[in-house]
């Protein structure tokens, strides 16, 4: 039955536009997984995905359940990470803490890709003054300090989790737009979309059935690529105090409030240090192993 | 925008006579990269004025009080321009930062430029070690993972490239006090310099380290120097991360190329080969990454600098975040903002001087 199905999926002239999908779905899975690095990025990203939705069932403790007699306590059976100047279990914080990193990368990308895609293509389809005008708003944004820009509107709009990922949303899109840009010029002239025109199609269709497609390889590798750095930044606002507040489980925050005890009492500040790495690292794998299997020019390199 | 300016700029000398001169040329490159920069900066203070306009503190309340009568607001609301268009206000407010008025810090109690002039030298101090140790250890190491490729010498540097992406500066600077300062006391506790020693210099520069050599305070020098080495050996980290990732991908196009083998065959030795026929051509991209790298090392300052007490910038701009001090956060976002600029477009008119290709 297996066999059946995997013939069904590699098969050379599928009959249909799902199969030939799925058959190209498979492929590349195929070729990550055989990249060992990409497949522990793969692994990480997708052990962040099932903590964040199962994290009821994988924290021992409540996130925010206090236990001020076993306060500050060190790694143990009991508690695998220690506790921290509450007595709350910094593991079960840990894992829901998943949950909120989870969120803001989701929601930073599904706001910065779209409008990127979407400044990029307009302004690389029409040219002219659009382009001129689109791209010179672009370059301001890209040469300026990202983090900062970030802090200083998140200083403007008030701290909270929403405003630093708005905040992270502002500064993170420009990117993306110049590489959508990049990608239309190089096939605006040909003769698909020639063929298109000449149906009478609407720059708006034109843009968004014909264009947009093709962008979405490169943008996908971007997007992993830079969702190591939004979760630094994220990390970074809530260990300034400016994204998510108390009690909420962010790991920024977390290791702001084990700041104080870092000389002492280490794990409190250290652990969720780890599972920032962690996650950090499991997206740039995954994002250098869809580069090697989506974007042929780059194997091996950097 | 720099593309297209380089693409028109590159269209127009073509369709120019062949004996124009190249001076000429580059007379014209020069003045276009200035508008270019000066449209860069006027974003960056567009950015800077809305920020200020959407916060949500009044800053006529921050001015007169809560209890202030109607008539006292208005009158200051008026004083303060904050009744006329926008754009009038935005020229006044271009207008005052060239002038430097970037208003006055509520937490200091000074005009924001004071306070800046005090700790921007501090930064200046940490980032620039941070970039020699980045640069020292980095170009090498990128060098040498490229000649190396694929073997574990290689892997090794692609992961502590890889860890410069994905830890957190701030947590890094934690443990680094952890392990080198509380446990194996190496290193020196938080801040700039000892408190016994604080003072002791004259402020000429601002840069401790220059001051102190200049006044023969070797004391000072190396009680300043033992505070430094943590948070600039970090910071130095995030540098030599990026450098040396960005220089092993250049180093590699490099090593493939046939002229190589052309110098090994007549006898070139291997050193010479690498560092001289194979570096030649990348120094200039590799001068880019490392200007690129250095305004990246004031960001990552702001989260340092915290971590060890460093009155420079980033304590500065994170002190004044925490007390909704708008001017001085601006202020310091001004700075960083525009060292960036001048850093992002110098190294591009730096590459395109170099760059023999590219003209």
């Amino acid at each position: 039955m297996f066999s059946a199905t995997r013939d069904w999926l590699t098969d050379t002239a599928p009959r249909s536009r799902a199969q030939a999908n799925l058959g190209r779905a498979y492929a590349l899975t195929g070729a990550l997984l055989r990249n060992p690095l990409a497949a522990v990025g793969l692994l990480i990203v997708a052990t962040l995905t099932l903590t964040a939705i199962f994290a009821p069932l994988i924290a021992p403790h409540e996130p925010n359940a206090q236990d001020l007699a076993n306060r500050l306590m060190p790694p143990s059976g009991a508690h695998w990470m220690g506790t921290d100047e509450l007595g709350r279990d910094i593991f079960s914080r840990v894992v829901y803490g998943a949950r909120i990193t989870l969120m803001i990368v989701v929601l930073v990308a599904v706001i910065t890709a779209p409008v990127g895609l979407i400044v990029g293509a307009v302004s690389g389809y029409f040219g002219g003054w659009v382009d001129k005008v689109l791209m010179g708003i672009t370059d301001v944004f890209l040469s300026m300090p990202k983090l900062i820009l970030a802090l200083a509107f998140v200083a403007a709009i008030g701290p909270g989790i929403e405003n630093a990922v708005i905040a992270i949303a502002i500064t993170a899109w420009p990117p993306y737009a110049r590489i959508a840009r990049a990608e239309v010029l190089t096939f605006r002239n040909s003769e698909f979309i020639a063929a298109v025109q000449l149906q009478g199609a609407s720059a708006a269709r034109i843009v968004l059935r014909h264009v947009l497609p093709l962008c979405t390889s490169s943008m996908i590798i971007r997007v992993t690529l830079d969702m190591a750095g939004i979760i630094l930044i994220a990390a970074g606002l809530g260990f300034l105090g400016l994204g998510a507040q108390p009690p909420l489980p962010e790991w920024g925050a977390m290791i702001s409030r084990g700041r104080s005890f870092i000389l002492d009492q280490w794990w409190v500040a250290t652990m969720p240090g780890f599972a920032i790495i962690i996650v950090s690292l499991g997206f740039c794998f995954l994002g250098d192993g869809l580069r090697d299997v989506l974007d042929p020019k780059h194997e091996g390199r950097s | 925008m720099s593309s297209d300016l380089q693409t028109s700029t590159r269209a127009a000398r073509s369709s120019a006579p062949a004996l124009r001169s190249g001076l000429g040329a580059r007379l014209g490159e020069a003045v276009s990269m200035g508008v270019v920069i000066a449209l860069t900066f006027l974003g960056l203070l567009a950015i800077t004025f809305f920020i200020g306009r959407v916060m949500p503190i009044d800053p006529v309340v921050a001015v007169v009080g809560e209890r202030a009568s109607q008539e006292t607001y208005d009158a200051v609301y008026e004083a303060m321009g904050l009744d006329k268009p926008l754009v009038v206000q935005f020229v006044t407010y271009v207008g005052s930062v060239l002038q430097g008025d970037l208003g006055m810090s509520t937490t200091t109690g000074q005009p924001v430029v004071e306070d800046l002039k005090r700790v921007v030298p501090a930064t200046f101090e940490l980032a620039t070690i941070g970039i020699i140790i980045g640069v020292a250890l980095g170009l090498p190491m990128g060098v040498l993972a490229a000649y190396t490729q694929g073997s574990w010498i290689d892997q090794v540097i692609r992961v502590i490239g890889l860890a410069g992406y994905a830890v957190p500066a701030f947590w890094l600077g934690l443990v680094g006090l952890a392990v080198f300062y509380a446990g194996l006391g190496w290193a020196a506790p938080p801040g700039r310099i000892s408190i016994f020693y604080e003072g002791l210099v004259p402020t000429v520069t601002g840069v401790l380290l220059i001051d102190a050599s200049l006044d023969g305070q070797w004391d000072v020098f190396w009680n300043a120097l033992h505070h430094m080495v943590l948070p600039a050996l970090i910071l130095g980290f995030f540098s030599l991360a990026y450098i040396s990732r960005m220089t092993r991908s250049l180093m590699l196009d490099q090593l493939g190329q046939e002229y190589l083998t052309t110098a090994r065959v007549k006898g070139v030795s291997e050193w010479r080969v690498v560092w001289v026929h194979a570096f030649r051509p990348i120094r200039v991209p590799v001068i880019t990454v490392i200007g690129l790298s250095y305004a990246g090392l004031l960001e990552g300052s702001v989260l340092i600098e915290m971590v060890f007490s460093w009155p420079g910038l980033g304590n500065y701009l994170t002190t004044a975040l925490l007390s909704a001090d708008m001017a001085a956060v601006l202020g310091a976002t001004l700075v960083i903002g525009t060292v960036f600029i001048v850093i992002n477009k110098a190294s591009d008119v730096l590459y395109r001087i170099l760059d023999a290709r590219s003209r």
